[in-house]
């Protein structure tokens, strides 16, 4: 049977048979997750069993369950002043992944330019892809925090570019964006009339400076759509829920590819998310703090250990070069699983800028974060001594 | 609650180094912080949680709630029957309640019998005692804030983007 001659285009990810032996071998300290190393808070989890026992098994509305939608706005608006009607702007979706592929399909057509700032999400660049349009990679690096500047953008567009992806706190980088260097970006977005989707699921990680939603800087709002979800803040990444906020034609025309492919969220999941909105930012301020101390510990042990590592502004993941032991990332990530167990993802796997890095997860509890640096230390040493 | 606490109350055994990296503070400013907490008594001592679930009958010994009704002495209110009630080595907490019993004191001990005898001889006679209820615990499942089972495996798959 062939397939379609576009999926055939997307690079299928080398990165696969990595984790495959990762998923293979036992014991193995991890620091290569991208999701929470808590369970969801026990209120939540509770809410959706309760609401299995009442029977609420249905689908709901296509746009996502109206006192969600009402929940969601009350949060935006409460904790950032952003104002997004519940009834016309604001779908609920199928994690911030589905809210993704709706923006893109809903915004570009064939051959039209999407900016992405590379090291960036694996998603980003296929899903532009299979829309046919055409991803434009600005490359970022520890030099500039890898974040990108207006004369990036400025450099990267022509008459077709229509679309800026911003991601932040952002994953693998760590990388996020204060308000006066927001405000920079948002006056090229406006000189060069893009649209910007700001995918900002790690908002609730941010650690040295509040976080700024893009919407909510002069002219923004009209055309940016928003993304987030809680899978981050919440510790629901298998719950597979998050939102998309924006112009309402943007959310109308999103709604309408969401209803033929998806229909809607999961029930269940819907319910866990009201709960979520209504008495989870304890547990939410509480992983802050914890991720904001392995954040200090893991970053000056890895800089001690040789690895530059610039500090990330948010998310959960240190990005260290490891350029000086002469080794890809895909080499060393290999070696430092079989010798000493320890498993990382190589900067590859987020575009080929990524080369030469290694995305550390520290979303791993302390104890499990100091043995593995015991190990890295170990590994280093015996690379030293093979080149000597 | 100070930051070094905070990580203290969790993990007794994090060492000052492992501190001063997760908060950006020198070890020597950290180490400095807890000998003041120590010597002020905020930090009164380290200890080490055990599951006695997980030990044999033997080893495990036996814990009783006893809900004390106390007549309070003039000018001493319940301070001093207090006192004389927590200083014995068997209990091992004492609180003043509101609600219908003014104590309540937890007392361990290895076994029933001795848990029994020193309620019948030691705290029920004491003067100004009105009255004792003795719960026993059956079972624990969570002391402190803290789980007493064996901690899960991580159902998390070991990498993902």
């Amino acid at each position: 049977m062939k397939i379609s001659k576009i999926v055939e285009q997307i690079p299928s990810s080398g990165i696969r048979a990595f984790f495959d032996l990762v998923l293979g071998m036992k014991d193995v300290i991890s620091l290569g997750v991208g999701e929470p190393d808590f369970v969801t808070p026990w209120n939540i989890r509770e809410r959706a069993i309760y609401s299995l026992e009442e029977g609420y098994t249905s689908y709901t509305s296509n746009k996502g369950l109206a006192e969600l939608r009402r929940e969601i706005s009350g949060h935006l608006l409460r904790k950032y002043g952003m104002d997004y009607d519940p009834e016309d702007e604001i779908l609920v979706t199928v994690g911030v992944s589905e809210a993704f592929d709706l923006a893109i399909r809903a915004v570009v057509n064939t051959k039209d330019k999407v900016l992405i700032p590379e090291p960036s999400y694996v998603s980003y660049g296929p899903v532009t892809t299979l829309c046919q349009a055409k991803p434009v990679f600005i490359k970022t690096s520890p030099d500039n925090g890898f974040k990108i500047t207006p004369k990036d953008i400025d450099r990267s567009c022509d008459k077709k570019t229509r679309v800026l992806i911003l991601n932040y706190p952002n994953n693998p980088t760590g990388a996020s964006y204060s308000k006066s260097e927001l405000k920079k970006i948002s006056g090229s977005v406006l000189k060069h009339n893009l649209i910007c989707l700001s995918d900002e699921i790690y908002c609730d990680l941010t650690y040295d400076f509040e976080h700024t939603p893009f919407p909510t800087l002069p002219r923004m709002k009209e055309r940016t759509i928003y993304l987030n979800g809680f899978s981050k803040g919440f510790a629901m990444t298998g719950w597979r829920i998050g939102y998309a906020c924006g112009p309402k034609e943007m959310i109308g025309a999103m709604t309408k590819i969401h209803q033929y492919t998806m229909m809607c969220v999961p029930i269940a999941s819907q319910i866990a998310a009201i709960e979520a909105l209504q008495h989870g930012e304890r547990s939410v301020q509480e992983m802050k703090r914890e991720y904001r101390r392995r954040r200090e510990f893991v970053v000056s042990r890895l800089n001690d250990l040789g690895l530059p590592c610039h500090k990330p502004e948010g998310a959960f993941y240190a990005f260290p070069s490891i350029k000086y032991t002469g080794m890809t990332s895909m080499e060393f990530s290999n070696k430092l699983l079989k010798k000493e167990k320890v498993a990382c993802v190589p900067g590859t796997a987020f575009g080929p800028l990524g080369e030469g890095y290694l995305r550390i997860s520290y979303a791993s509890s302390f104890d499990n974060l100091k043995e593995a640096l015991v190990r890295m230390e170990r590994f280093l040493k015996t690379i030293k001594t093979v080149r000597k | 609650m100070n930051e070094i606490l905070e990580i203290l109350e969790k993990n007794a055994r994090a060492t000052p180094e492992e501190i001063a990296k997760m908060l950006n503070m020198t070890p020597r400013a950290v180490s400095n912080a807890i000998k003041k907490f120590e010597k002020e008594g905020i930090v009164l001592k380290y200890k080490t949680l055990i599951n006695k679930e997980l030990l044999r009958d033997e080893d495990s010994g036996v814990r009783a709630l006893i809900e004390v009704k106390v007549t309070p002495q003039k000018n001493l209110g319940f301070d001093h029957i207090a006192e004389r009630i927590y200083r014995f080595p068997e209990v091992t907490s004492c609180y003043l309640m509101s609600g219908t019993y003014d104590l309540l004191v937890v007392v361990e001990g290895k076994s029933l019998q001795m848990v029994s005898s020193f309620v019948a001889e030691k705290l029920s006679p004491m003067e100004n005692i009105r009255g004792t209820v003795t719960h026993f615990i059956l079972k624990k499942y969570k002391e402190d804030g803290d789980i007493l089972k064996q901690p899960d495996r991580s159902k998390r798959p070991a990498i993902t983007l």
